[in-house]
């Protein structure tokens, strides 16, 4: 474990290039919120064309919004929240000094939740996609009106859920060597700067997903179900 | 980093909250608005993107610089989407034969 | 007392005897696993090395093949990717790591008075994310190459083009990943690792011009990098959202791939303009003039370049409305950029002025930065760039800038830094010799391309109509020269690491924090962290600014 001697005066986790504990918080929080911040115009690459073929074929959007099932956004949307919920609440049992198995108990509660968000996603929704001749480039076949604008936006569908939830797969994984940290006994009241950091990362993926629901699900308004 | 701790009552509450605009957005979705549902869709996304970011992300208690950082985040996201609407949009506004010939009338009477 | 940092005079010639970050550990793992900022410099300085001379042979092979109207050397299908690899390769693996990744991963925590930067191991996953988006782009150059020009532009390069544009998009791609983590990096250190005393407005001008190019990685590069991932993925999925046939629109890919390229030019020349206004003042022994003009004109030029990309795309079908917006916009972003003209020339007057070689390389950058600048005032106009889009104009204006601007403050700075970096002294004979020569190299290969542009010689063309040949083949010539003068200070620099005299800490008399320390510094930079009471550049006072704790 931690070298007495070199480590006697800082508690364990902390890297020399630093003053103290206190310069190291805010230099890796600052870190991670400038990464979101390019995680931001990433996906805004993304939700900036999607908003401008909007703006120029709205019906095709529209029609092709109304093929999406909006039972499975709305839950998935509910499990991301979740998700949220129990990864703050991972973080703050860390911060009030909480026993590791209660900080363990919230990450996998995270995990399974995200998990589940994947499930859903994969195995039911780009399944039936599929299955339906919905996917661009694998036998995409759609015969309705607006066909190539369906098409667009279909492109469009996959590539930001695809994108999305391959962030959540790496959340996953981050979540998995943060329990095993946890398991480790490595974070204590002062030190769990790396939950409070991949939770950062954790509740962006989150936010990118409360804006894609809408965009992708509702904009087609549904007033119109079973009419398509 | 804040060492602010935040209640877990605030926590549920914020969760709730965010369950009910879910809701909300969701059966809003199912009434013809017009264009108001694109409106009313962002508006309750842009909400519970703020009550992610100020209560589950600390942003309420944090420094300024932080804030500073994501609002450049998102300003710069604007910038690329009006900019690039200003051609995808305003392209049909010239004529194909000769630009300014649609302004001709306008300089006419101002000339 | 601790003691003093600065050494005892070493003997001339004799190898540095202290510990320092160059001998403090052998062997390769201790390069290739180190998270000294230092050492990762200079695996940073010898990977952009190579890819540099690589980039230049295919510019040399161009040169070559120009001076024959017909072409002289290959075929039409070579030539275009000859100028797409040299583009390729000197933008995105030169010329936007080159001052950051080195002189910046060097300086800029011995500036702000660290002892490294805030993340140390990301700063190497950044070299090793670099060098693994090298050797995919090397590979594609050798398996076929890519003819699509360095600007990638759909339909031809989604559907078109029979090169090897995946492998070549995912180099960029990944190569993007460590400019945007260095510039998080440097961000984070800036604000977070200043030492006492060392408040914004006391810091290094290069601090300040580092910051404002890192501000532009971090938002630019994710937008370039989600395009070039579209791009592959549509010319993987023969479908995609550029792609006209289900209503995407080419343009797109501009509008997105500019927003990253116009500000990444600012990438590649604001590191540039943040060692001349250490150069210019260090070499006329003055305080810069205007500190806060020059300070906040970097802040300003990373913050317009946001909002001139379609400058590029006047011709392409953009509305010209949006070009007028476009037009105004490019013709604002001159305007911090002579600021720092002005400042560096009322820096420079009255100075008692040198002219060892980084002076001669920082004067030659004034005139010809100047130059360049002003060429695209011309471009930014909507009605001249109709005529000058596409030429040769467009070529010497920007070579102007990354060649006459960017690689000589580069230059300037190696040579500057260098007995910093290896505490040895190179000889500056030769190395203002070798500053003559690429001065006089540069303006004979492209002063001549601002002529058959105008004249309008297309640019991208492997062959041209005759009347062109003399401008042609004396750029030709000034190539040839200029490729002996960049071989000259490769030479000597590593001749001098050897054989070089030994340096001292402070052979410039310069004022800096990194000025006292050793040369080469210890590891840890520092043994106390200096307490900062004294204004930058304070060339008029005797003594230097720190306090010894």
């Amino acid at each position: 474990m931690a070298d007495l001697a070199a480590h006697g005066v800082h508690p364990p986790g902390f890297a020399h290039q630093f003053e103290d504990m206190e310069q190291q918080r805010d230099a890796g929080s600052l870190g991670m919120w400038v990464f979101l911040v390019t995680e931001i115009m990433f996906f805004g690459g993304l939700f900036a064309s999607y908003i401008i073929y909007r703006a120029l074929d709205l019906r095709a959007f529209e029609t092709g919004s109304r093929l999406l099932d909006i039972r499975f956004g709305a839950a998935n949307t509910a499990v991301l929240i979740g998700s949220s919920l129990t990864m703050a609440l991972a973080i703050r049992s860390a911060q009030v000094g909480k026993p590791k198995s209660q900080i363990i108990f919230y990450l996998i509660m995270t995990m399974i939740l995200g998990a589940l968000f994947l499930g859903l996603k994969f195995t039911f929704e780009w399944r039936h996609d599929y299955v339906e001749h919905l996917v661009p480039g694998f036998g995409f076949a759609y015969t309705g009106p607006f066909a190539h604008g369906v098409e667009l936006f279909f492109c469009f569908y996959f590539f930001m859920t695809g994108l999305h939830a391959l962030h959540m797969i790496i959340g996953l994984g981050i979540l998995t060597v943060l329990t095993i940290m946890a398991s480790r006994g490595r974070f204590t009241e002062q030190y769990y700067a790396p939950l409070e950091i991949s939770g950062l990362y954790w509740h962006f993926v989150d936010i990118v997903w409360i804006f894609l629901f809408p965009l992708l699900y509702l904009i087609g308004g549904r007033y119109v179900l079973g009419g398509n | 980093m804040s060492e602010h701790i935040v209640p877990v009552r605030i926590y549920i509450g914020v969760f709730l909250a965010l369950m009910a605009l879910t809701a909300l957005t969701t059966a809003v979705a199912f009434i013809d608005l017009g264009r108001w549902n694109t409106v009313a869709a962002l508006a309750i996304a842009v909400t519970k993107m703020f009550l992610v970011v100020l209560f589950f992300m600390h942003l309420k208690y944090s420094s300024g610089l932080t804030q500073l950082v994501l609002l450049a985040g998102f300003f710069w996201l604007a910038i690329m989407v009006t900019l690039t609407l200003s051609d995808e949009l305003t392209r049909w506004w010239t004529q194909t034969s000769g630009s300014w010939s649609a302004l001709l009338p306008f300089l006419l009477r101002l000339f | 007392m601790s003691t003093a940092v600065i050494d005892a005079l070493p003997e001339a010639s004799a190898q540095p005897s202290r510990v320092n970050y160059l001998n403090a550990s052998y062997g390769i793992r201790s390069w290739l696993l180190t998270t000294d900022h230092k050492r990762i410099a200079l695996l940073y300085l010898s990977s952009i090395t190579l890819m540099f001379f690589v980039g230049g042979a295919f510019a040399v092979l161009m040169r070559l093949h120009l001076i024959q109207p017909q072409g002289a050397l290959v075929e039409p299908d070579t030539y275009n990717k000859l100028f797409t690899l040299h583009g390729v390769i000197m933008i995105f693996f030169f010329l936007i790591p080159s001052i950051p990744a080195t002189l910046g991963n060097f300086l800029v925590p011995m500036m702000v008075g660290a002892r490294d930067l805030a993340f140390p191991r990301l700063n190497l996953l950044s070299w090793y994310i670099y060098a693994i988006g090298a050797i995919f782009t090397l590979y594609a150059t050798i398996s076929g190459g890519v003819d699509t020009g360095w600007t990638f532009y759909p339909p031809y390069s989604s559907t078109f083009s029979h090169t090897q544009v995946v492998p070549v998009a995912l180099g960029v791609f990944i190569t993007g990943f460590s400019s945007i983590l260095t510039g998080l990096n440097f961000v984070v250190t800036i604000h977070k690792m200043r030492a006492p005393g060392l408040t914004w407005f006391r810091l290094p001008l290069f601090i300040w011009a580092i910051y404002a190019t890192s501000i532009i990685m971090i938002l630019g590069t994710p937008v370039v990098a989600i395009t070039i991932f579209l791009l592959g993925l549509e010319r993987l999925l023969h479908v995609g959202i550029f792609d006209p046939k289900i209503g995407g629109d080419p343009v797109l890919f501009q509008h997105l791939f500019w927003f990253y390229s116009h500000p990444a030019v600012y990438i590649m020349i604001l590191p540039g303009l943040g060692v001349m206004s250490e150069l210019v003042t260090c070499f006329s022994r003055k305080r810069i003039f205007g500190y806060s003009f020059v300070a906040f004109s970097s802040m300003a030029i990373a913050i317009i370049s946001f909002l001139v990309w379609g400058h590029h795309m006047f011709v392409t079908g953009q509305s010209v409305y949006a070009g007028l917006i476009f037009s105004v916009l490019s013709f604002l972003v001159a305007i911090p950029s002579a600021v720092k003209v002005f400042n560096w020339t009322a820096t420079l007057y009255k100075g008692s002025i040198s002219y060892q070689a980084p002076m001669l390389y920082a004067l030659g950058f004034i005139g010809l930065f100047t130059m360049g600048g002003l060429t695209g005032l011309f471009l930014a106009s909507l009605a001249t760039d109709v005529h000058l889009n596409g030429t040769y104009f467009i070529v010497a204006h920007f070579h102007y800038i990354m060649v006459g601007g960017a690689v000589m403050a580069y230059l300037g700075g190696i040579h500057f830094w260098w007995p910093k970096i290896t505490g040895r002294m190179y000889p500056d004979g030769w190395a203002r010799f070798a500053a003559l020569v690429i001065f006089v190299g540069f303006n004979l290969t492209f002063f001549p391309q601002f002529i058959i542009g105008y004249l309008g010689m297309p640019r991208r063309y492997a062959v041209y109509p005759p009347e062109f040949q003399v401008l042609n083949v004396m750029s030709s010539a000034g190539a040839s020269i200029l490729g002996v003068g960049y071989l000259i200070p490769l030479i000597y620099l590593i001749w001098s690491m050897r054989y070089g005299p030994a340096a001292g800490p402070n052979p410039w008399q310069a004022k800096g924090l990194e000025w006292e320390t050793p040369s080469p510094p210890p590891t840890e930079n520092f043994e106390e962290i200096p307490v900062v009471t004294e204004e930058a550049y304070d060339y008029a006072a005797p003594h230097t600014g720190v306090a010894r704790g």
